[in-house]
């Protein structure tokens, strides 16, 4: 089995901050991790060649720095690296972004699955895992939470819903998008940290892509940022102080026209 | 597209570092400096730059021929034949859209079976039009003959506008007709709006985990698409006598394959409601102290017709299933009252519940982060506060 795991890197949003006098945020000292999703996309992917055998390649497209992310994925048990990092895709919303995973994806060639966490943290799309397996005209299915068999040519999984969960059986090669539930990720080991120090992470531009430059990056992203500002302050809060019983009374109060509109019984 | 320092007017005084949401921005020896492997091109710095010193040039797109494209679509999201809630709030929202483009408004349901009740259910919600595709074939939601209708509905009418649900249905089945479609799509917007002059379609959506709001156009293609999410929008009102017109839509079994087959529907009723739909959500988290206080939440829920969710440490405590949890690697959330016990309020809890309309926190530490976006706080004991509240809304609700 060959298992792609597309990845992204992006700022730790729980460390993430707004100064309260320019209503910015703080990004000094954020660290860059590994999408949290995207972990158990890797786990899954480790877990699935330790039991079938084959390899798992990491792709990411970002800037020079995201090489970091991709070493974490080996020292995580990845087998490969790929870097997609040019000027050419600065930019890209989730068209482009998925356009140009599915170019690299074409050129790496023999894959059997794709595995990509249900969403980003920084961007929340969940869109750039059905985007490449709509680029590349394969099935898909989003919000696994757990892979009940997978062999060449067929797989068979539970895809979360808001109400419980459906099992879909589904042809190989496929893009699988994942959830928390999914699996433990496990810590780097020892091994896999030698690995990642020696191995050398490929870095493709748009040429070796072969992708047509108007469809890259800004110039190739339908939307466009017009945009960017503080959500409004929450107002109006109030602490409610005093004695249970009283404090009870009071909030019932306010809370019995909401309660009462609300409710479904 | 290109972004630069106009260094003659640029005084060195950082205003632009602070608004740069992807730390681009660098002084160095008085002068701004663009790092542009982080740059976006986003262009959140060129306004508050009070010399004119950034200089972000757009290079224009091809511009395809857009005057054929007419009409505000929602997509109607249904299962087991019943119409979800989401599409009536699409329907409300996207009324006023059509409104303000002079357009129609369409509804666009696929379905198996009996389908003309739910047709008239559309329609009585102020569709104009309910493009209507019948198959057993469409009966539960499957990603790729539902990608084939939609788009090949799209290339035949020339919507302007598509709304959809950002729902698990929604976000899977959309990302794949944009990508056939090429066109933009805006994720989980929580506002949109039409602009007066261009006509386009303003797309407003939390970002960085709702640290930041983003507006989101899509110039150049044709529909603009967007996702919104649950309980954003207002309801369309039902008017029995609004007129409508039903198009109903015929497709050859073999033309809707699927290489994905969906072989059960396993439905976990854990709790009264589904968290998404709920108007009002019960949480617990790690002050509860162990599974069996959850009862205390379980029974107000009960009490006042609520749903139960939790926190993060209380789902990997094992105290409760992760279907419940509130939050980033849970879900968002947005009913009209949440009240949140013995939950301390990290940042991952808050974005996934801060757009509800009355937040309730009961929590023993004064300074847990959940009183910042409280609208009732409460520093005390849940264990006496919550039982007592549920007792006062037995005999009010009696």
């Amino acid at each position: 089995m060959h298992i792609i795991v597309c990845i992204k890197q992006v700022p730790d949003t729980t460390e993430v901050r707004i100064d309260p006098k320019t209503n910015t945020l703080i990004r000094e000292g954020v660290k860059s991790i590994i999408n949290p999703f995207d972990m158990y996309a890797i786990e899954e992917g480790v877990r699935i060649k330790e039991r079938l055998g084959g390899k798992v390649t990491v792709l990411s497209m970002g800037p020079p720095q995201a090489a970091e992310a991709l070493r974490e994925a080996i020292s995580l048990g990845a087998d490969d690296a790929i870097l997609l990092c040019d000027r050419a895709f600065a930019g890209s919303d989730t068209w482009a972004t998925s356009y140009t995973l599915s170019k690299a994806i074409e050129k790496i060639k023999d894959y059997d699955v794709i595995i990509c966490g249900k969403q980003a943290i920084d961007g929340d799309t969940a869109q750039v895992g059905p985007g490449i397996s709509a680029h590349l005209d394969i099935p898909q299915v989003t919000y696994v939470k757990k892979i009940e068999e997978i062999k060449p040519g067929h797989a068979r999984v539970e895809r979360m819903t808001e109400e419980g969960f459906e099992i879909i059986e589904l042809t190989l090669p496929c893009v699988l998008t994942v959830v928390k539930e999914i699996n433990e990720p496990r810590l780097p080991s020892l091994k896999g940290k030698m690995k990642a120090k020696s191995l050398e992470v490929k870095v493709w531009t748009s040429e070796h892509l072969g992708a047509k430059l108007e469809d890259l990056g800004l110039k190739g992203s339908p939307t466009q940022v017009v945009k960017i500002f503080s959500p409004p302050a929450k107002v109006g809060g109030q602490m409610l102080k005093g004695e249970p019983h009283d404090i009870v009374e009071k909030l019932s109060h306010a809370l019995k026209d909401t309660v009462l509109q609300s409710r479904k019984i | 597209m290109s972004i630069r320092i106009i260094l003659d007017k640029c005084v060195g005084c950082k205003v632009c570092i602070k608004a740069c949401p992807f730390g681009a921005i660098d002084v160095i020896e008085k002068k701004a400096v663009i790092h542009f492997e982080k740059c976006n091109l986003c262009g959140a710095c060129v306004p508050v730059c009070k010399f004119v010193a950034i200089e972000l040039k757009k290079e224009t797109q091809k511009k395809a021929d857009l005057s054929g494209y007419k009409d505000v679509w929602v997509f109607c999201e249904q299962k087991k034949g019943a119409i979800q809630s989401i599409s009536y709030e699409l329907l409300g929202e996207g009324r006023k859209l059509a409104n303000k483009l002079g357009s129609k408004l369409c509804a666009v349901l696929l379905i198996g079976e009996n389908l003309s009740e739910q047709a008239d259910e559309l329609g009585h919600r102020g569709a104009d039009i309910v493009y209507l595709v019948e198959s057993h074939r469409l009966a539960a939601f499957q990603d790729e003959p539902y990608t084939k209708v939609l788009v090949d509905l799209i290339n035949e009418y020339k919507p302007e506008i598509v709304l959809c649900g950002a729902t698990s249905i929604g976000r899977s089945l959309i990302s794949r007709v944009a990508i056939n479609i090429r066109t933009g799509l805006t994720a989980d917007c929580t506002g949109l709006d039409i602009d007066p002059e261009k006509k386009l379609l303003l797309q407003t959506r939390p970002a960085f985990g709702g640290n930041i709001m983003a507006t989101i156009i899509c110039p150049n293609y044709r529909p603009q698409m967007a996702t919104v999410r649950h309980k954003v929008m207002k309801e369309a009102p039902i008017n029995k006598n609004h007129k409508f017109q039903v198009i109903k839509k015929k497709y050859h079994e073999d033309d809707l394959h699927s290489r994905a087959k969906l072989l059960e529907v396993v439905d976990e009723i854990s709790s009264t409601i589904n968290l998404a739909e709920a108007d009002i959500i019960v949480s617990g988290g790690r002050g509860l102290g162990c599974a069996d206080n959850f009862k205390i939440i379980e029974e107000l829920a009960l009490t006042i017709g609520g749903a139960v969710g939790a926190s993060r440490s209380a789902v990997d405590a094992g105290w409760i299933p992760y279907s419940h949890q509130v939050g980033q690697t849970g879900r968002t959330v947005a009913p009209k009252l949440y009240i949140a016990c013995g939950i301390s309020g990290q940042i991952q809890h808050l974005v996934g519940m801060q757009s509800s309309e009355t937040i309730v926190a009961i929590n023993k530490d004064p300074d847990a982060p959940i009183f910042k976006v409280a609208t009732y706080g409460i520093v005390g004991d849940l264990f006496e506060i919550v039982p007592l509240l549920t007792k006062k809304f037995k005999e009010i609700l009696k």
